[in-house]
């Protein structure tokens, strides 16, 4: 293989890695830290995608609505969590089978609205910098993966500086660890992880912006990143947002290079068989405890 | 008790009549199964769409056979795995009378053992070469292309070729209809002695194309051939744009699927500019047919209505053609039986809003009517201009030809 192009395929894949680790960000907060068998994520990301498409109608840069949309979704991921633990976490048992029908649900309910408002046609956004590349000697990098490369440095270290150093960062690590000890503190985890799956719901806003920035987006995409973003978060180590990045740069740059090379279709297998191989030496994932 | 005897005789006789003018009042039931939703969602709208307006039109004339016709639709989720099921059912508790085929050649492959052995009429929809290897007596495809990849493959070779293509790449989804079109087309160039320098198959859903444009430009080829799928298509038209192909290649496209889609023509817009494209039906002047421009005039205010494809130009009018055919074979034979339909839509000409067709052995267009069309002229995302001539110009084949081929790299300007 040509080196330059081998070169320009790593790039790429550090591009596209970065953009899988911001699109698994919320699933890691959400099912990593919080062990919520969130499989609607994807349906999330695809309504976000949607909510920067109805705002880029009005002349709003796809970024700054996903930006825009951070509190609605907050408010909505609370709606969410809330309603799931009345029904299913306080009751106990049984809570993973029933949430994960219960989240089946939710995506199912979020495709078909979608569906009702938009119809089923693929839908794109306009912005400066998307059909557009940077051109560095012979290598071009199209504006709008690395608009999403940027926005998601921004976001894990965002995300990454406020669960380490905030209180309300730190006890949404600890709900993750050790519910019981939380309560002994005096605080409600309940509380803690409402606004943990708030936050993680908010996060696929400005995600879901980057989902149409990158590529065209229909009400029925999610389905096809539930693998991508479930296989981020296995591989990283349920929860950790550095591991969350390193696992994105894994497949990213694996999925680049085979599309390079010769053996463009197995780009998923290798992919799947790199996640296979992490979890058989380390079950955990690369960054588990 | 003689007496009531005559009345017995007269209440069996009124009951048989009942029961025979019921069966005459149930409506004759037509089934599909197609994408709603997914990434053949858009265009699988449309076409039912275009479908149900067929049943409008001949239930405003009286139905078939004097009953009343219903269409019963279930959507496959673009998923092949769901059509086996659909049509089971669509069989054996809806009990319909006639079948349609899904919305494109990979919901349709997994039907076709089905429908081979229980010996049943198809109509195909917009399948590609589906029939090849089980030659399935009964299939008839309403797609244009022909059999085969010649009419489609080698059409766009051909043009290649004439803007003095030596060497090809393929690109091609890893799925049914991309594969036998890819198969074909590759059988083609080898024939034609063009020398392939790239080939690769890409996973479906792959996200960013990038990487594999930038292999392309590698290798160098004069011609790139992509057969893709709607999301895919509009992935690789914006990364050809972003990563550029090379001064070498003077001919791109061939099998996109989703080029022809409102929505997406609309959202590409300029960055179309260049590329050639397969398609059914463009306003170009070769191919003005009142049928179709009646078709359109009807379509147009029900497809705004029901949030559907508003330019309507690819499926909807081969669609209606279905809703054609069954009407002439079934009023001409005054028959639902599956052989005597088959055995006339083979012997005669049907003719439908897309124009006359006659089928050959494997239920294929005698005379394919695919056109390569290239995008010109694309100016911002109006998509009003898309019904105008001269944004796709067919540059073949030379009987329905409004313009010469360009290379891509003057064609983008």
């Amino acid at each position: 293989m040509d080196l330059q192009l081998l070169f320009e395929a790593t790039v790429s894949g550090v591009l596209l890695g970065c953009f899988y680790a911001a699109v698994s960000l919320g699933l890691s907060i959400a099912f990593g830290l919080l062990d919520v068998p969130h499989i609607a994520h994807p349906s999330f990301l695809v309504l976000g995608a949607f909510g920067a498409y109805v705002l880029g109608g009005y002349g709003i840069d796809p970024l700054v609505a996903g930006l825009l949309l951070m509190p609605v979704f907050f408010v909505f991921g609370l709606g969410v969590y809330q309603f799931y633990y009345a029904t299913f976490e306080r009751r106990g048992t049984d809570t993973g089978l029933r949430g994960l029908a219960f989240f089946f649900g939710v995506a199912f309910i979020v495709e078909v609205g979608l569906i009702l408002a938009f119809g089923v046609d693929q839908r794109m956004v306009e912005a400066p910098y998307i059909g557009e590349s940077l051109e560095i000697g012979e290598m071009r990098l199209p504006y709008r993966m690395l608009v999403a490369f940027g926005m998601a440095v921004v976001l894990m270290a965002v995300l990454s500086v406020y669960l380490s150093r905030t209180f309300t960062g730190r006890a949404i690590k600890a709900v993750a660890q050790d519910e019981g000890a939380l309560r002994l503190m005096g605080v409600d985890p309940v509380r803690v992880k409402r606004i943990a799956f708030g936050l993680a719901t908010a996060v696929t806003a400005v995600t879901g912006a980057l989902l149409i920035i990158v590529g065209p987006v229909e009400p029925g995409l999610g389905r096809i990143y539930i693998g991508r973003t479930f296989c981020v978060v296995v591989l990283a180590g349920l929860g950790s947002v550095p591991g969350t990045v390193v696992a994105g740069l894994i497949l990213g740059i694996a999925e680049s290079i085979v599309l390079s090379t010769a053996g463009a279709a197995w780009a998923p297998a290798v992919s799947f068989g790199i996640l296979l191989m992490v979890l058989a030496v380390r079950p955990a994932g690369l960054f588990g405890r | 008790m003689r007496f009531l005897r005559p009345f017995s005789v007269a209440f069996a006789a009124a009951v048989m009549l009942f029961a025979g003018l019921a069966a005459a009042q149930q409506p004759i039931k037509v089934g599909i199964g197609i994408a709603q939703t997914g990434p053949l969602g858009g265009g699988g709208k449309a076409a039912l769409l275009a479908l149900n307006m067929w049943v409008d039109d001949v239930n405003a004339k009286g139905g078939l056979l004097g009953r009343k016709v219903q269409l019963i639709s279930y959507d496959d989720q673009s998923n092949p795995g769901t059509t086996p099921g659909i049509y089971t059912k669509l069989l054996d508790v809806d009990k319909v009378d006639l079948i349609i085929a899904p919305y494109g050649t990979n919901p349709t492959a997994p039907i076709m053992p089905l429908v081979k052995q229980r010996d049943l009429l198809l109509m195909g929809n917009f399948s590609f070469d589906v029939n090849a290897q089980i030659k399935h007596d009964k299939w008839f495809n309403n797609a244009p292309w022909g059999a085969g990849a010649v009419a489609w493959g080698a059409t766009f070779l051909e043009a290649g070729k004439a803007l003095g293509g030596k060497t090809v790449a393929f690109m091609a989804a890893d799925a049914e209809f991309a594969q036998n079109l890819a198969t074909g087309s590759r059988q083609i160039a080898k024939a034609m002695g063009l020398q392939t320098v790239y080939d690769q198959n890409y996973p479906p859903n792959t996200v960013d194309f990038s990487s594999m444009i930038r292999a392309v430009r590698n290798a160098k080829p004069d011609i790139l051939f992509v057969a893709s799928y709607p999301g895919e298509s509009a992935a690789i038209v914006r990364a050809v744009n972003e990563i550029g192909v090379g001064p070498s290649v003077k001919l791109i496209g061939g099998g996109m699927v989703g080029l022809q889609f409102a929505p997406i023509m609309e959202a590409l817009g300029p960055l179309l500019n260049g590329f050639v494209n397969y398609n059914s039906y463009v306003p170009e002047k070769s191919l003005d047919n009142p049928g179709i421009r009646d078709f359109l005039a009807k379509y147009r205010p029900r497809a705004v209505q029901e949030k559907v494809d508003p330019l309507g130009f690819y499926l909807p009018p081969y669609n209606y053609a279905i809703g054609q055919m069954l009407e002439q074979a079934v009023t001409a034979t005054k028959s639902l039986d599956h052989k005597v339909l088959a055995d006339y839509i083979r012997k005669n000409e049907m003719k439908t809003i897309v124009g006359n067709i006659r089928y050959d052995a494997v239920g294929e267009w005698a005379k394919p009517m695919v056109v390569m069309a290239q995008f010109r002229g694309v100016q911002g995302k109006d998509l009003e201009q898309f019904r105008q001539a001269g944004k796709q110009v067919i540059i073949a084949p030379a009987s329905m030809k409004t313009g010469e081929v360009l290379p891509y790299d003057k064609a983008r300007k």
